[in-house]
């Protein structure tokens, strides 16, 4: 019965969460068609989105598996890249945005997703912090090779190439650059929309709190406990954090996909270490393992810096500030107090209900 | 508890001061240029109001230099003509950060503060992700040294100042070959940057094109790259006697002093980003002796004088090709302005499709500081002669 007990907690918490991200959604699309909303806060709804999905992928790797990654930027350039070639060369075939927007995440995600067992295959199976060197190591190489690729489109279909653009021989009237180097992806055609941003939260949500209920997500979390005990109970270290792993990277992926068609040119520089550090931020900020939190988060650190424009010159200064406030005040003995209270009202008041329950039970 | 409440009071209050200072340093700088614009709104009366220019560039990260320059540069235009009375200008300049995420949410701010002509961007791959919103919004944009092709192409309302990528390529390769600079020619550039990889490609296709002989092409990851010595070694052993350096002055700097110190002296070549080398901080100007660029702008220039003269008052350096390419910008903006006619009641999409229609017709020319006689295509490239020069005695002389 304890047992039934703390689902439904657990399930509580994921509704409120479910809540919160659907009120966000409403408050702010009747804001939207109301033309209430500036500028400057609607061009930053799709990006919001995709670091909000990053964040929740990197907190399942940092938060429930209990490793590093740094280099969480690497996917989401795996998954905008090759997303943002999809939906482009795809076209003509599909007309449909929405469904283009779909098959691109879902291809951006899959070849996120090989690239996070190729990292994760040997590197998870050591003690210690070596994920998170090959992951930075892997953010790094991926920002340098992206650097060289061009892709282009003629008639006679797609051209790839690790030279330059002279070398790929297309055909000089139809030829048409895709992703061009140094350059990143060029003239896409935007198709990410906030409402398509706002289903792949809900979709990640969904998947990750699921996962964190599972077999496999509670032998993740076990592991993270102790590994010694888990593993003493015939859990395959390895192979379930693999999973984990693999489900972090494709989430990131899909974030990446969706980020790169928002934007009609990306480099590649822009996923670079600090990407990967600024969405680490996120979630430690957020509360490592608490998904609402890097909801939370992601929204507020990535709309903050834009809304300190007013302060110009001093405007990194002032957001660097901000941030120290911020960790001192979840830090805080404050804080906790107001926590352990809240806990221990919570406590008492399902005390009560089970008293009650019990006496219930023993009149009937 | 009382620690945590009087630390966060404390942050407050230094926010607070240090916004009070922002705002005091923005409106300090901006302040010649708004009195100016008052007293002689006062004076034209009836024309009133002032035309809104949102700029846009890196005014903070690695690319500050770059930002800053075509910042400034355009300050010191727009406080000339505000003082000539007539068309007056206001300008807001937002920071990217070089980064097209960032130069989107700047262009948003500005079309939020009302912006009605788009001054920017600096960097290539910032002014790319914005053009797409400046072409579906339909507000002119301008950009002083995004050189890529990726900027214009398929777009009529972006128009450039600076020579594009390809271009310089094809003509720095053409004016070895014509001046006979030399016979072997080794690259070495920067792979991670469009500007420099842009230029690269079509200087490799002309050289190809016009039998420049191209003995060895090599290039490093990013322009805080310190060693060049593989590079270096690779075009001395190939036996190159150019070396053309299609990148920004700072890794060109220390090309330069490599070889000096490994004893190898080819003839150096270089394009517009080598333009700045002789005024960065503790660089031995003797290394750049022979060194030859192709750039717009030359600060020794007759014509140029007022402008570096101003520059320099107001902020204490000599101004490179950037800042000259600013410059021009303002004055380009404010010839189409006057030749058609607009006034600052319009609104940004009427300005627009007259400024496109200004800036394509056959008669509209601007005599600037990086060259007379600048015509426009309706590709939005610039059309001017590029100036070869050689650095001699620690100074740029004609070729």
């Amino acid at each position: 019965m304890l047992q039934k007990k703390k689902f439904s907690d657990y399930s509580r918490s994921c509704i409120v969460t479910y809540a919160i991200v659907i009120a966000a959604f409403i408050i702010i699309s009747v804001l939207k068609t109301m033309g209430m909303l500036s500028s400057l806060l609607s061009g930053l709804l799709v990006p919001v989105c995709a670091y909000i999905v990053a964040a929740i992928a990197l907190n399942l790797t940092v938060g429930i598996m209990g490793e590093l990654s740094l280099g969480h930027a690497g996917f989401m350039s795996v998954g905008c890249f090759s997303g943002v070639l999809v939906a482009q060369s795809l076209a003509d075939v599909i007309p449909f945005a929405p469904v283009r927007l779909v098959v691109a995440m879902v291809i951006g995600a899959l070849l996120a997703g090989v690239m996070g067992i190729i990292i994760g295959v040997p590197a998870l199976r050591l003690k210690g912090d070596y994920l998170a060197i090959v992951t930075l190591a892997f953010g790094e190489i991926i920002k340098n090779l992206m650097q060289c690729v061009y892709v282009g489109k003629d008639v006679n279909g797609l051209h790839f190439g690790m030279k330059d653009q002279m070398a790929l021989g297309m055909d000089a009237a139809t030829g048409k650059m895709l992703i061009n180097g140094p350059m990143g992806t060029v003239s896409v055609t935007k198709i990410s929309t906030f409402t398509s941003g706002f289903v792949l939260i809900l979709i990640t949500l969904f998947l990750v709190f699921n996962f964190m209920n599972s077999r496999t997500g509670r032998a993740v979390m076990a592991l993270r406990d102790n590994r010694i005990a888990a593993e003493s109970v015939g859990i395959h270290s390895t192979k379930v954090k693999l999973i984990a792993f693999l489900f972090s990277a494709m989430l990131a992926g899909a974030a990446g996909a969706l980020y790169g068609l928002n934007y009609s040119s990306i480099g590649p520089v822009k996923f670079d270490y600090n990407t990967s550090i600024l969405i680490l931020v996120f979630v430690v900020l957020g509360g490592i393992g608490n998904m609402r939190g890097s909801i939370i988060a992601a929204a507020i650190l990535t709309v903050l810096p834009e809304m300190l424009r007013e302060f110009s010159d001093y405007r990194m200064l002032a957001y660097a500030i901000l941030l120290i406030v911020m960790m001192l005040a979840n830090n805080s003995k404050f804080k906790k107090n107001f926590m352990e209270k809240r806990n221990l009202k919570q406590l008492e008041r399902k005390e009560a209900a089970a008293r009650k329950e019990a006496t219930e039970h023993g009149n009937a | 508890m009382k620690k945590v409440l009087s630390l966060a009071l404390a942050c407050t209050m230094l926010v607070s001061v240090l916004a009070g200072c922002g705002g005091g340093a923005s409106s300090a700088s901006s302040g010649a240029a708004a009195s100016g614009a008052a007293s002689s709104a006062a004076a034209s009366g009836a024309e009133g109001g002032v035309f809104k220019i949102g700029g846009i560039g890196p005014t903070t990260g690695s690319a500050a230099v770059y930002g800053l320059a075509t910042k400034q540069g355009a300050e010191i235009a727009i406080e000339e003509i505000n003082a000539l009375g007539g068309v007056q200008f206001e300008m807001n300049y937002q920071d990217d950060q070089a980064e097209g995420e960032k130069g989107v949410s700047a262009y948003n701010t500005l079309k939020d503060w009302g912006m009605q002509i788009l001054y920017g961007c600096t960097t290539s791959g910032s002014c790319a992700a914005v053009a797409a919103e400046s072409y579906n919004d339909r507000i002119f944009q301008l950009t002083p040294s995004a050189s890529s092709t990726d900027v214009t192409s398929g777009r009529d309302n972006v128009f450039q100042v600076c020579f594009t990528d390809p271009n310089q390529g094809t003509t720095a390769a053409q004016y070895i070959v014509d001046n006979a600079l030399g016979t072997k020619v080794a690259v070495i550039y920067n792979n991670a940057d469009p500007y420099s990889t842009g230029i690269y490609t079509a200087f490799a296709a002309k050289a190809s094109e016009i039998g420049l002989e191209i003995v060895s092409t090599t290039t490093f990851p990013s322009d805080t790259t310190t060693d060049f010595s593989v590079q270096l070694t690779d075009a001395k052993s190939a036996g190159a006697d150019l070396v053309f350096l299609p990148i920004y002055y700072t890794p060109a700097s220390l090309i330069l002093a490599q070889a000096k110190s490994m004893g190898y002296a080819p003839n150096f070549f270089g394009c517009d980003g080598m333009d700045g080398i002789l005024t960065l901080e503790g660089f031995d100007t003797s290394l750049a002796e022979g060194l030859m660029l192709m750039t717009p702008f030359n600060a020794a220039d007759e014509g140029s004088k007022d402008f570096v003269t101003k520059y320099a008052a107001a902020y204490g350096e000599e101004p490179n090709q950037f800042a000259a390419d600013g410059y021009d910008c303002i004055y380009a903006i404010y010839a189409a302005i006057e030749k058609a006619g607009l006034t600052p009641d319009m609104d940004a999409q009427t300005i627009c499709e007259k400024m496109i229609e200004t800036f394509t017709a056959s008669d509209f020319s601007v005599d600037g500081l990086t060259g007379s006689g600048m015509t426009w295509s309706t590709a939005g490239e610039v059309s001017k002669q590029p100036v070869g020069v050689k650095v001699t005695d620690g100074v740029y002389v004609n070729m």
